[in-house]
C-alpha cells in the first residue's frame, strides 16, 4: 500500500469535510503540522473542532485557521499566545473546552488504545470536575474523563520510512504520538522520507500501523521564545 | 529585610534533595535551578523531557528543543525525550518528587489557585492541575501579599482552584510556612522579619 503523497493537499484529498473533528500534534509552535494546517486553510473546510494543546499564534499554526474563521471549537490546555483566538472567544464566535494538559494527552492516548474513559485525580475539586462522574478508589476521589476519537489526526515528525514508521526529534515529539493514535486516519508530514530499512527498528517512536499517509516538505519551524545565554558566561 | 526573588529561589532550592526528579514552574521557580549547587537534580519539562539544560548560546537555538514555557533550551548528557502522554504518566504516577510553582492564592487547607482570574483573559491551566495532583510534594514560591498589600495566604481561596489540598510548603518573601492540620505553621522567618509581621501579613489561621 502506497502511503507517500506528493504534497499536503494530496495527502488530505478525500479526508476533509465540514464539521469534522481533528486531533493535531505539537506543543506551542514546536512540532506542529504546519504544512497540513496550511492545506486545510486552502481547502476551506468549515466548522472544525480541534483537539490540540495550543492554538498557535495569530499567523502560524492553528492561528491561520482562526483568521479564516474555519474553527468552531478548540479543546486545549493553554491558548495564551493568540490575540485573534481571544477576540473570537470573547465575542462568542468560538467554543473553548479547557482540558488539563495531561488529561488532554491521556484522552488522546486512551482513544487510540480503544479506551472510552478513565479515572484521574487531575482536576478533582476544580471547575474541571463539574458534571463529571466521581469515584473513590482506595480512599481517594477521581473523576472520569473520556477518550478522544477523532475523524482525522495530523502530526509532524522528523523522519519516516515509506511504511510510515516515524521518528521524532527532541521535544518536537510531544503531542504528536498520542494525537496520531486517536484519529480514524492519520496523516504525517515529515522533514525527510528515508529508504525502508534505514531506521533502526529498536528506535521507532511511532510504528507505521498508526500512519496512513505521509508527505515530505520543507518546514519553517518557527521559534516562539528565543532565549539565549551570552558566550562569556560559559 | 524580606527575601528578594533570588533569595526566595535559593531557599526553595534547599528543599530539593540529591537524586530528585523535579518540575519547576515559570517565574521565580525557574530561578531555583541556579541554586541547586552540587546536588544531583534532574529537571523535568512537561512537554516531554527529563534533564533540562540551560538556555543555548546565541546562534545555537533549536526550534525542536524548548521547555514548557516555550523558551529555547539545551540538553544534557543525561537527557531523555518522550511524548506528552508519557510525560504526564510520570507526573500523575507520582514519579516526580516535587514541583515548585508560583501561585495567586493558597489557603490554610492547602488549596491552590494559580490559573484563572474570572473576568480577566483566561489563558488556560496548561499542566498545572496535573502537576499538583500528581507529584510527591508541592512547594509554592510567591510573595506573601499582592500588589494591593492583601495577604495571598488565605482562610479560603477566592479564585478558581488549580487543586484542592495539594500544597505542602509555601516559601514567601517573609519566610517559610507548612500546611498542617488546622492551618499554616511558620517553620522559618526571613532574616530581619519578625513573627508578628508574618502573622499580620497572613489571613490564614497560623497554628503554633
Amino acid at each position: 500500500m502506497k502511503k507517500i503523497y506528493g504534497n499536503a493537499a494530496e495527502a488530505l484529498d478525500g479526508l476533509l469535510h465540514d464539521g469534522m473533528f481533528i486531533a493535531a500534534g505539537g506543543f506551542g509552535l514546536c512540532g506542529i503540522p504546519e504544512l497540513l494546517l496550511e492545506a486545510i486553510k486552502d481547502a476551506g473546510t468549515q466548522d472544525l473542532t480541534f483537539a490540540s494543546n495550543n492554538a498557535g499564534v495569530d499567523d502560524f499554526g492553528i492561528g491561520i485557521l482562526l483568521q479564516t474563521k474555519q474553527v468552531k471549537k478548540m479543546i486545549s490546555s493553554y491558548v495564551g499566545e493568540n490575540a485573534e483566538f481571544m477576540r473570537q472567544y470573547l465575542a462568542e464566535e468560538l467554543e473553548l473546552e479547557f482540558n488539563p494538559q495531561g488529561t488532554l494527552a491521556e484522552r488522546m492516548r486512551a482513544g487510540g488504545a480503544g479506551i472510552p474513559g478513565f479515572y484521574t485525580k487531575t482536576g478533582v475539586g476544580t471547575v474541571i470536575a463539574d458534571g463529571k462522574e466521581h469515584k473513590d478508589f482506595n480512599g481517594e476521589t477521581y473523576i472520569m474523563e473520556e477518550g478522544i476519537f477523532a475523524d482525522l489526526a495530523i502530526v509532524k515528525a522528523w523522519k519516516a520510512d515509506d511504511t510510515g514508521n516515524l521518528v521524532f526529534r527532541k521535544t518536537a515529539r510531544n503531542f504528536n504520538v498520542p494525537a496520531a493514535t486517536c484519529g480514524k486516519i492519520c496523516v504525517a508530514e515529515v522533514e525527510e522520507i528515508v529508504p525502508r530499512g534505514s531506521l533502526d527498528p529498536d528506535s521507532i517512536h511511532l510504528p507505521g500501523i498508526y500512519v496512513n499517509r505521509i508527505v515530505q516538505g520543507s518546514h519553517e519551524k518557527r521559534i516562539e521564545q528565543r532565549t539565549t545565554r551570552k558566550t562569556e558566561e560559559a | 529585610m524580606p527575601w528578594d526573588r533570588n533569595q526566595m529561589a535559593a531557599r526553595a532550592a534547599q528543599e530539593l534533595e540529591d537524586g530528585m526528579y523535579v518540575n519547576l514552574g515559570i517565574g521565580i521557580p525557574t530561578l531555583v535551578a541556579n541554586y541547586v549547587g552540587d546536588k544531583d537534580i534532574t529537571l523535568q519539562s512537561e512537554n516531554g523531557m527529563l534533564g533540562m539544560g540551560p538556555f543555548p548560546f546565541e546562534g545555537e537555538e533549536d526550534a525542536d528543543l524548548i521547555n514548557a514555557g516555550k523558551q529555547t533550551i539545551t540538553e544534557l548528557s543525561r537527557t531523555s525525550y518522550f511524548d506528552s502522554a508519557t510525560s504526564f504518566a510520570m507526573i500523575r504516577g507520582g514519579k516526580i518528587a516535587a514541583a515548585v510553582l508560583g501561585a495567586m492564592e493558597v489557603d490554610e487547607e492547602g488549596d491552590l489557585a494559580n490559573w484563572m482570574i474570572p473576568g480577566v483573559l483566561v489563558k488556560g491551566m496548561g499542566g498545572a492541575m496535573d502537576l499538583v495532583a500528581g507529584v510527591g510534594r508541592v512547594i509554592v514560591v510567591m510573595d506573601h501579599t499582592n500588589k494591593h498589600g492583601k495577604s495571598k495566604l488565605l482562610k479560603k481561596c477566592t479564585l478558581p482552584l488549580t487543586g484542592k489540598r495539594v500544597v505542602n510548603r509555601i516559601i514567601t518573601n517573609l519566610g517559610v510556612l507548612d500546611v498542617v492540620e488546622g492551618g499554616l505553621k511558620i517553620v522559618e522567618i526571613a532574616e530581619g522579619v519578625t513573627e508578628d509581621e508574618i502573622r499580620a501579613a497572613t489571613e490564614a489561621n497560623v497554628v503554633n
